[in-house]
Parts: structure tokens; sequence; C-alpha cells
């Protein structure tokens, strides 16, 4: 698991959506297995990708299973409508998030947390092999980021997902992720959290002063 | 039954079920992606487009189906590229568009008939090729949402989703863009100009009050909106009232009869009254 840190506006989004080939980078170029992300065609299937939460439609007429569903329109089934097989894909998806018994339950009902998880089952119902997520603890309390990184740790290692993921927040996401890089504009250290948080570059990124024990004024900043 | 034994009452008939299920489908997508004042602007400046029609003594249908793509596909194109809300390119194009036809009009002798048609709907003269562009049009936009239908609500709940796993998201939205400017043009021959955007939004809007599965609130709105045009079609001949508006005013009706019921299922399921636990929506 990857943790891409820095202050807002560093380019954290925006670095995964030039991995997505979402935009085009100014310079400099992205590979994803092999190829570029306007290349990718089929390989595209491999990347799962979790927007951040304030992106989607609140309050929209579909079900937790319908959501879930929709990780699975690609450019590649253009045209047609779901397949069996991939119901029972979405199915398996929810299972392990632990929701498949709210399946048929609105999706504008459930949990913040709830609908992260559902989310998180949305992205890697086309069983990927790369998951990029932006801020997935976002607005979450901390229990249920506690239940949320643990899912991760344990999808990670049961289907052998590469995982990188975006946060402001140094303290979580640097008990969870084995390698942290942290960027403002331009990378500025990349390591093993315990590397990057007592890096004195660290300070330099977050342009203030950062104490990784309360870790109180980046999130200020952040 | 003696109301279908007009010639002009049948393509009544004809032309108010087919715009009835045309701009009930069309509106599930308008309600869901907030397109409503898209609508709305492109049935007012839709009657520039109509006013070159009449001036050339071509069928306004094509002109002003014609324009409407056009007008939609630039609000699309501007609104994407040009820095500029799209709320606000509509509403340049709201007033132009409907001031173009206005000017357009008053160059033709005795205007004001023609121009009242236009503005607020003629269904009892349909004429048949009028039914034909109608058949058309229905036909290409029911075609395109029944084909695209998992890609175009995939896109309304989640646009970022859907780019990333590589749907061609710009070319889907014109797509949609180019529907509603013609569903739009092809209501006015019903309800007019002014009143148009009505049936854009209110039968899906009912449904969406009804029920949060998108299946369920897609059906209702379809009801609603052949259940309210022929309803306001009848009512309009026995009364001797505008059909167009009749039409409107039996959707409105529906609406809030809607809204009533969304209610009274509040009431009942949460206990509002006995002060149980009280759920609001949250605004979309």
């Amino acid at each position: 698991m990857v943790g891409i840190i820095g202050p807002n506006g560093a380019g954290k989004t925006t670095l995964l959506r030039i991995f997505l080939g979402l935009l085009k980078p100014g310079s400099g170029y992205v590979h994803l297995f092999g190829r570029t992300p306007e290349t990718l065609g089929q390989e595209r299937e491999k990347v799962g990708y979790m927007p951040q939460r304030s992106v989607h439609k609140q309050n929209f007429p579909v079900s937790t299973l319908d959501v879930v569903l929709m990780g699975l329109v690609t450019s590649a089934g253009l045209g047609r409508g779901f397949s069996r097989k991939q119901h029972e894909k979405a199915r398996q998806s929810l299972d392990k998030v632990g929701l498949l018994e709210l399946q048929e339950k609105p999706f504008s009902i459930l949990s913040g947390g709830q609908q992260q998880r559902v989310f998180l089952a949305r992205a890697i119902a086309k069983e990927p092999r790369l998951l990029l997520l932006d801020e997935p603890n976002a607005g979450l309390d901390l229990p249920a980021q506690g239940r949320f990184f643990n899912l991760l740790a344990e999808l990670q290692e049961t289907q052998g997902l590469t995982v990188v993921m975006v946060s402001h927040d140094l303290t979580v996401i640097s008990r969870y992720a084995h390698k942290l890089i942290c960027i403002n504009r331009t990378m500025h250290i990349h390591g093993s959290p315990s590397e990057v948080l007592n890096s004195p570059h660290l300070e330099e990124a977050y342009r203030c002063e950062y104490d990784v024990l309360f870790g109180s004024k980046a999130r200020g900043q952040a | 039954m003696e109301i279908l034994s007009f010639g002009f009452m049948q393509r009544a008939f004809l032309a108010v079920l087919m715009v009835g299920l045309l701009c009930s489908t069309l509106s599930f997508f308008v309600v869901l992606n907030r397109l409503s004042f898209m609508g709305a602007g492109l049935s007012h400046a839709v009657l520039g487009g109509m006013a070159i029609g009449v001036l050339l003594g071509i069928n306004p249908l094509y002109t002003g189906g014609a324009f409407a793509v056009i007008i939609a596909l630039l609000i699309g194109y501007i609104s994407k590229y040009g820095r500029l809300q799209e709320d606000t390119v509509i509403g340049i194009f709201f007033a132009s568009g409907m001031a173009l036809g206005i000017v357009l009009i008053s160059f033709k002798d005795g205007y004001y008939p023609e121009l009242f048609s236009l503005l607020f709907g003629n269904v009892l003269a349909v004429a048949v090729s009028d039914l034909w562009f109608l058949a058309v049009v229905m036909i290409f936009v029911i075609l395109f949402i029944f084909i695209f239908f998992k890609e175009l609500l995939t896109i309304s709940f989640d646009e970022e989703l859907a780019r990333a796993n590589g749907l061609p998201v710009t070319l889907l939205y014109m797509g949609l863009l180019t529907s509603l400017a013609l569903t739009v043009v092809v209501s006015v021959l019903v309800v007019g100009v002014v009143l148009a955007a009505a049936l854009l939004v209110i039968p899906a809007a009912a449904g969406f009050k009804l029920s949060n599965n998108y299946r369920i609130m897609m059906l209702l709105a379809i009801v609603v909106g052949i259940v309210s045009g022929l309803g306001g079609l009848v009512l309009s001949y026995n009364y001797d009232v505008p059909s167009g508006a009749t039409i409107v005013l039996c959707a409105s009706v529906i609406f809030f009869l809607s809204l009533f019921r969304a209610f009274l299922g509040k009431l009942f399921s949460e206990n509002i009254l006995l002060g149980g636990r009280k759920k609001t929506r949250k605004n979309f």
C-alpha cells in the first residue's frame, strides 16, 4: 500500500487523475502496466478507482447493488445490459466489504461509512490489480476509518492488490501504508512511513512546522 | 368516444401520446442530471429556429429541430471550454433565441396567430407530417436511452468514475443534449414554447418523490406523462380550454398529489406526529 501525502493544492488528486488518463501531464509521462493511460485499452479493466466522496450525486434513486454494478460499466460493455455474471461479481464484491445484506437497500439511506465501503466494493468489482483511492477516509469518524483501513489491508492481502491512496491525513495513513510519497507540486520525499515522517524535508513540503506526534498543525494547514 | 371521430382529434391524441412518452422518458435524465434549466432554455430559444421555418415556408419543426440541436451542443461546448457556468450560457441563449424568434415572425403579415400557437402550442392543428417527424424523433431518442441506459445512469451518478472506466462521457452527454433538443421541439407542438419545459421535468419529479428505485421512478414518470397528456386533452375538449395549458396543469396536479403521498408515506413510516425519528432527505 502506497500513500500519497501532501498539503491542499499539492496535486495529489491531479496525480491520480493523470494515472487514469483523465488529465494529460504537462511534462513527463506515466506508464501503467507498461502502457500510457490513453492507450490502456483492455488493461484499463485492471485499474480500480474510488474518487473523492464528494463527486457523486446525493439522493440518487439507486440501490446499493446498483452502485456496485456501476463499477462494471466500462467501455468494453458499451450499449449492452448487465450479464448474470456481472450481477454475480457485484454481489461477491459487496460481500467482500461485508454489506451483502444491504444490497436491496436504497444507497441514499446508508451511513457515510457504509457508503464508503460500497464505493470500495464498486472499485474492486472488476477485480483490478491496481486500486487508486482518493481521500477514502474523508468524512469518516475514527472507528469507521479503522474498519475501512483494516478491510482494505485484508483485501490487499487476499486479492494481491496494489493500493495507491491519497490522503492529507498523515497520522492515519502512516499507520497503514508501507510506503509514503510526499508531494507538493513536486515530489519531496518517498520511503517508508518512518523515513518520511522523520525527514527534515517534510516541513519543507508542508511549508509549516509539523509535529508527527500531535499532528495538529499539518491538519490545520491541509 | 365521439371525441375520436374527428381526424384532427385522432392526430392530437397520437401526438399527445407520443410526446407524453418521449418527454417522460427523457425527464428521468433531466431530473437526475439537473438539466431542467437546460430544457427551459432550449424550449424558449427554439422559437428563433421555428420562426425561420415560418418565414421561409418550411415546416418549423425541421428548422426548429436543427436550431435546437445546434444551440444545445453550443451550450454544452461553451460551458465546457469557454470557462462559463452552464446556467450562464443557457441564460444567454434562452432570451436571445426567443428574441430572434419574435423579431423574425414580426416580418410576416398577420403574424399574431402564428406566434401565439408557437408560444402556447396548438395540438389540434397537428399535421400528418408533424406526426411523422415526431415518430422519428421518438424512436431515435428512446432507442438512444434504451441502448445506453446503464452508461447514462452511471454518468449521471458519478461522472468521474465513468471517465476513469473509459466511457465516452462527452459523446454520450452530447447525445443526451441532442435528444433533449429534439424532444423540446416536438413538445412545442403540444404545449408550446412557454410550457414545454414542464413536460420535461414534472413526470420524473413526481416519480422521484414516490420512489427511490430508478426503475419504478422511470415507470411512474411514463405513467404521469401519458396520463396527464391524454387527461389534459380530454378535459380541454370537454371544457373548451387551451389544451397545452390543461395538460401541464394535469401534470402539476399529479405532482402535488405525489408530494402529498410522499409526505403521508413519511408520516406513517416514521411517525413524525408521534415524535418519532425524522429522516430528512438531502436536497439533490
